[in-house]
């Protein structure tokens, strides 16, 4: 294979990326652009193959894509859909991993050969592909609760970060006129420790906003790794992935209506916050499965407020069972999707697609909360954060400025909770105190089927 | 390649990435993310030609580990992606009926 076939087949599978990612943009034509997209990477990876042919290091080339190919297809066959959100974040952050080692390699190999624009662009690959990787890291441990998910800020610790930022740029500067191994070595360390300091100090509501922008950093080491390998279709792609990324992230931190760059520089400017107003005992008003009942049949309006409580006691199907038995005594019965339910944008709508709920039940936020004054009971199910009047009422607090849906407004409100436990952002939420609210403690699944037997007998 | 020739493509790129998802609505945020985080995984390719002209073991080793995380990220992004979007088709014919 001569090399005009060789790019003008890379040419063909960046197509194949543009129109993946217009597709993946309308309902309609998101799964077919998301197969596009698997065609062009398979085009891409099979070209290199034919066009290096014969490969040195075959068997260890091929091995590696089976042992890659087994690990990645169970772990996103088997993944919970709740669980979802931290292994794309993984996912990132491998894919920065490699474009990190690749760039690593390539140095290597080229030694005092490498031109000042190669080392260049691979000193960005190595910086910014190793931040993708341990923030990602970070992310996914965040999301999976393996540590706390509130902001992890330390004394002093903006000065931490300001300090190991300046030593990356500095090892930069040093590799790029020394050259040599080891302080290439010494800045992907750097790198890796200033990913984590950097992901640290971000909120968990602010964690889907990171991992977007740390998807588009990995694009962007693609990209840069394409000029040092003379790859187009690598500098195709990742600029692709790298400028809708930071779209996307943008589009994102506003439907949360974050400040992008307050979210990013929350690493500099976080002061360590004082310790929540200590635990003391406020009156809460809880109820018992009957009383749910009871409310909900002299309701006329019910809406129905699905988080990601709702998600973890997979109490999706109970949910829609209840809502039919509603609708079946004529009371109207909608479904309030924050933006953010879940744990990423459009994560609670994946989640109720799949217990199969129906589309015209489910109410945006814009379109649902003018109406939470006619609505006489809203059941917010393990959802916290997005219902929270802080966001309106406390500047200063994590979560203020965001859009929640106004679910106060309603005559009743009741909360399914399996505790006292603040939600993902970690703040108090003042609702959980008003004299119209009425609690029912326990896990989601089993709290609703009571209700709907209680229901049912009534 | 020449300079001139990379800029433009790279400018070209940065403007066709902006305008292919510009108007998007949340529902999709999720699936999207996904789906560009799979199309970044095409670092296998690059990966690839390091292992091929890979000299010594490290070089060898590295590339490996390299063409091992840039396969998971490929094949398990575009999969999970599709597994999303399943449930989103589900629900459209369900909503159609």
């Amino acid at each position: 294979m001569n090399r005009t076939m060789y790019d003008l087949i890379g040419l063909a599978a960046g197509v194949c990326f543009i129109l993946a990612l217009k597709g993946l943009s309308h309902p309609k034509t998101a799964r077919r652009g998301n197969l596009i997209g698997a065609l062009g990477a398979t085009i891409a990876t099979l070209v290199v193959f034919a066009y290096n042919a014969p490969l040195n290091n075959l068997g260890w080339i091929v091995g590696a894509i089976a042992v890659g190919s087994l690990i990645g297809v169970p772990a996103a066959r088997r993944v919970q859909m709740t669980q979802m959100p931290q292994l794309v974040a993984l996912f990132n952050g491998v894919g920065g991993g490699a474009a990190a080692l690749v760039a690593i390699v390539e140095y290597l190999a080229l030694g005092d050969g490498a031109s000042t624009a190669v080392v260049i662009f691979t000193v960005f690959t190595v910086v910014v592909g190793c931040v993708s990787f341990s923030g990602s890291i970070i992310t996914f441990l965040k999301l999976q609760e393996l540590m706390t998910t509130r902001p992890v800020v330390f004394p002093g610790g903006r000065f931490v970060i300001a300090a190991t930022l300046a030593s990356v740029l500095g090892v930069s500067g040093w590799v790029v006129v020394a050259l040599g191994t080891t302080p290439l070595l010494i800045l992907a360390a750097l790198s890796l420790l200033f990913g984590v300091l950097f992901v640290l100090p971000v909120g968990g509501a602010d964690v889907p906003i990171v991992i977007s922008l740390l998807n588009a950093f990995t694009g962007l080491t693609v990209a840069a790794s394409g000029y040092v390998l003379d790859s187009t279709l690598l500098i195709i792609a990742g600029t692709l992935v790298g400028a809708s990324g930071t779209i996307l992230t943008r589009l994102m931190a506003d439907a949360m209506g974050r400040s992008l760059f307050g979210t990013l520089f929350g690493a500099f400017t976080a002061k360590p916050q004082d310790a929540a107003a200590a635990g003391e005992e406020r009156p809460v008003r809880s109820g018992s499965p009957d009383d749910v009942a009871i409310l909900l049949n002299y309701a006329r309006r019910v809406v129905i407020v699905p988080g990601f409580g709702l998600a973890v006691a997979q109490a999706q199907h109970t949910v829609r069972e209840l809502a039919d038995l509603m609708i079946s005594k004529g009371i109207d019965v909608a479904y309030g999707i924050h933006p953010v339910a879940g744990r990423m944008p459009g994560h609670m709508n994946v989640l109720l697609a799949e217990a199969n709920v129906p589309y015209d039940q489910l109410a945006e936020m814009d379109e649902v909360n003018p109406t939470f004054g006619q609505t006489d009971v809203a059941i917010v199910i393990g959802a916290n954060d997005v219902v929270n009047p802080a966001a309106q009422t406390t500047p200063g607090c994590p979560i203020y400025g965001m859009p929640i849906l106004e679910v106060s407004n309603s005559a009743n409100v009741i909360f399914l909770k399996r505790s006292m436990r603040p939600g993902f952002a970690g703040i108090e939420n003042e609702l959980l105190y008003d004299p119209k609210t009425m609690l029912l403690f326990g896990d989601a699944k089993a709290s609703l089927t009571k209700v709907v037997s209680a229901l049912k007998a009534l | 390649m020449d300079a001139m020739a990379i800029v433009s493509i790279f400018v070209l790129a940065v403007f066709v990435g902006f305008e292919v998802v510009s108007k998007v609505s949340s529902t999709l945020h999720t699936p999207l993310m996904s789906g560009a985080n799979a199309i970044h995984g095409v670092i296998l390719v690059g990966a690839i030609i390091v292992a091929d002209h890979s000299e010594t073991n490290l070089e060898l080793g590295l590339s490996v580990a390299a063409i091992i995380l840039a396969t998971i990220n490929m094949i398990g992004g575009f999969v999970v992606t599709d597994r999303m979007l399943e449930m989103f088709k589900g629900n459209k014919k369900g909503a159609d009926k």
